[in-house]
């Protein structure tokens, strides 16, 4: 994902004519440092990224990797330390906030509280000078969208969390901007109404069609509802790609980890052939991957829970599936699904200590009998291609 | 039966018991006093042959008859007093609360330091200050920015400006209260909301802060209204204040009545002003206008 365009030399009043090919959000080599005292500290270090108009864009990452300083780096909060930020090709670095064409949901929503639910919608629509009778119809359309018709007078204050919150978003979405951006908006909301809020963002964004920047460090938030994802870590982007791309095939040890539940195996290769690689683990077992290696390369792959299927006898058949020997350690029943953590035998694969207990989901189907119980022999089976060699 | 209720009863009057003190300071150094002077604003009679409660309600005609100069003249330099305090303290408030990084609690100290010195002294140290031929009037006659028979001393001007630095501390701390506490991602949402930086100050730092400023006029216009050691220091003659007129009732001529009417007199007119300020002003519609 290099930047392609070309810098236009346009002021930061003007925007370039609007084409559905120039990005919505460019960031070239945009870096941040802090300076405390003596201390630099790098928050954001030389990301590009491009966000295509439309688009659901996640910024993804632990706390302190960068992905709310890009945010604000975008929004105008924060002056890039290096690098441009340009919107719809325009170039923005050093626009102020209130003449950026973006606009934000604060994680605390930040609502006026002296304003009515009508007076905070419209603030942004009466700065640029909008007529009276427009201002009331857009944001009457926007308490429609956010369903929050018949509450222009009251003020933030006597609303729920969720309610705010769809009032955060309704101020924001009224100016009809080039882009908006999220900072965690769901972090302070209990789980089911964050879920019902998830699908709500996604409904509104493909209703209105704007280019959404989502900050969350909820993995599960970001596969949910993105197009896009940018997974961050200290100050750089680790892997961009889409919901299935980053889950499958993450880039890193890093992104393995930090979404959703891996196992991690390693090995040196016994056998490369035919674009497949076999290293043995466990005792008597054996891990398949496609990948090419040379034989005596050590290697590291990683497989999803829930492509693992739990066996009670070694299962037959041909060579080309991983299947390793494991003991049940755990076993924690939740409903549609059971979690088992399977112990390897002879210690890790290679006879390292990476990863002894390897995770497995299994869906609790109509018609099955009661699954293996703590302390069974088990073997584990998966397909080949549901090994990823991570990059070394 | 009894056994089960000494608990209870003990455990209902603990409230009671637990506020008793702050009602007994109360009614000690509040109710009675209050009551002492209203009831001595109605007597008669001379300080030898003894004050008696004779209704004499003729009192108030005569306290406000004689002295509805001063009285007009304490209100006018207490609201002078307090307008120059929101002016030189709101900024004051919002640069310690907004710009003040973590010596905050430092600056606070820095303007409160003066308070440590006696206030009687800090006002007769502004007389050599502002004297016709001192530090800041005598430079500037010598430099020729001032004619030579400038003066400051002995005038309204000195009087008010010797009443908001006197009080300045009480308009600043309240302001401050509500300035720190203050959200500073509202004012970045104004930003982003295309309000420019005055923009966003006045549609929603300022209204959001008003309460603060509510709070502080009325901690700067009561005291300063009431005030008599800046008048008596700092005007002369010819600027005095309603406090020193009460003062030399009481302590000069022993006209007790007089000094108790007009003491009660200047109370209803403070209750007044401030109950129509609270109506008029009201922080709630002020807020609402700048919604707009």
């Amino acid at each position: 994902m290099e930047s392609m365009t070309e810098p236009t030399p346009v002021g930061a009043a003007e925007a370039p004519p609007p084409s559905p090919d120039v990005p919505a959000i460019a960031l070239e080599g945009v870096a941040k440092t802090y300076r405390s005292g003596r201390e630099e500290v790098r928050a954001v270090s030389r990301i590009d990224l491009e966000i295509a108009q439309g688009e659901f864009f996640s910024l993804l990452g632990p706390s302190g990797c960068g992905k709310t300083t890009t945010m604000r780096m975008v929004a105008g909060f924060e002056d890039p330390t290096e690098g441009t930020v340009r919107l719809k090709g325009a170039d923005v670095t050093r626009v102020a906030p209130d003449r950026r064409d973006v606009n934000m949901v604060f994680q605390s929503y930040a609502l006026f509280p002296h304003m009515t639910v009508f007076d905070n919608i419209a603030f942004g629509l009466r700065r640029k000078g909008t007529p009276a009778d427009e201002i009331r119809r857009r944001v009457g359309e926007m308490l429609e969208l956010v369903e929050l018709s018949g509450r222009e007078r009251t003020k933030p204050g006597r609303m729920s969390g969720g309610q705010q919150q769809r009032v955060a978003l309704a101020r924001a979405l009224v100016n009809r901007p080039s882009a908006l951006l999220l900072d965690e908006p769901l972090g302070a909301l209990d789980l089911k109404l964050r879920q019902s809020m998830q699908m709500e963002l996604k409904r509104i964004q493909r209703d209105v069609g704007i280019t959404f920047v989502y900050v969350t460090h909820d993995q599960g938030e970001a596969l949910t509802m993105s197009d896009r994802i940018a997974v961050m870590n200290n100050g750089s982007v680790e892997q961009l790609g889409g919901p299935r791309q980053i889950y499958e095939r993450p880039a890193s040890r890093f992104v393995a980890g930090f979404i959703g539940t891996s196992n991690l195996l390693s090995g040196s290769v016994a056998d490369a052939s035919g674009g497949l690689v076999t290293f043995p683990a466990g005792d008597g077992g054996a891990v398949c991957a496609t990948a090419e290696a040379a034989v005596g390369a050590t290697v590291e792959v990683t497989v999803r829970p829930e492509k693992i299927a739990l066996h009670t006898a070694r299962p037959d058949g041909a060579g080309t599936r991983s299947r390793v020997p494991g003991t049940v350690r755990e076993v924690v029943y939740l409903g549609a699904s059971t979690h088992y953590t399977v112990a390897l035998e002879g210690g890790g694969p290679g006879g390292g200590s990476a990863a002894p207990e390897l995770t497995v989901y299994t869906q609790n189907a109509a018609g099955t009998d009661d699954g293996p119980v703590r302390g069974d022999r088990v073997w584990l089976e998966w397909s080949p291609e549901h090994s990823y060699v991570l990059p070394a | 039966m009894t056994d089960e209720r000494r608990p209870r009863l003990a455990a209902r009057a603990a409230p009671y018991l637990l506020v008793a003190p702050a009602w007994l300071w109360l009614a000690l150094f509040f109710v009675v006093p209050i009551a002492t002077i209203l009831s001595m604003s109605l007597m008669s009679g001379n300080l030898y042959e003894g004050y008696s409660l004779t209704w004499e309600f003729g009192n108030y005609a005569a306290a406000i008859g004689t002295y509805w100069e001063q009285i007009g003249r304490s209100l006018v330099y207490g609201a002078c007093a307090t307008v120059l305090c929101i002016l030189i303290g709101y900024p004051c408030a919002y640069w310690i609360a907004f710009r003040g990084g973590a010596y905050k609690n430092a600056y606070l100290l820095l303007l409160l330091l003066p308070m440590f010195v006696s206030f009687v002294l800090r006002t007769i140290s502004w007389k050599a200050f502002l004297a016709d031929e001192g530090v800041i009037l005598g430079t500037l006659k010598g430099i020729g920015l001032l004619p030579e028979d400038a003066y400051v001393l002995n005038s309204a001007v000195a009087v008010v400006f010797g009443l908001a630095y006197n009080f300045l501390p009480f308009m600043v701390l309240p302001i401050y209260a509500v300035l720190e506490r203050m959200d500073h991602r509202v004012v970045e949402a104004a930003r982003d909301l295309y309000a420019g930086p005055v923009r966003a100050f006045t549609r929603v730092v300022l209204p959001m802060s008003l309460p603060g400023v509510f709070a502080g006029v009325i901690m700067t216009f009561i005291p300063t209204s009431a005030d008599y050691v800046n008048a008596t220091v700092l005007g002369g003659a010819h600027n005095t204040m309603v406090g020193k007129v009460i003062e030399s009732q009481y302590l000069v001529n022993n006209a007790y009545p007089m000094a108790a009417s007009i003491t009660f007199v200047l109370m209803a007119v403070l209750l007044v002003g401030i109950f129509s300020y609270a109506r008029a002003l009201g922080t709630e519609r002020v807020m609402e206008a700048s919604a707009r």
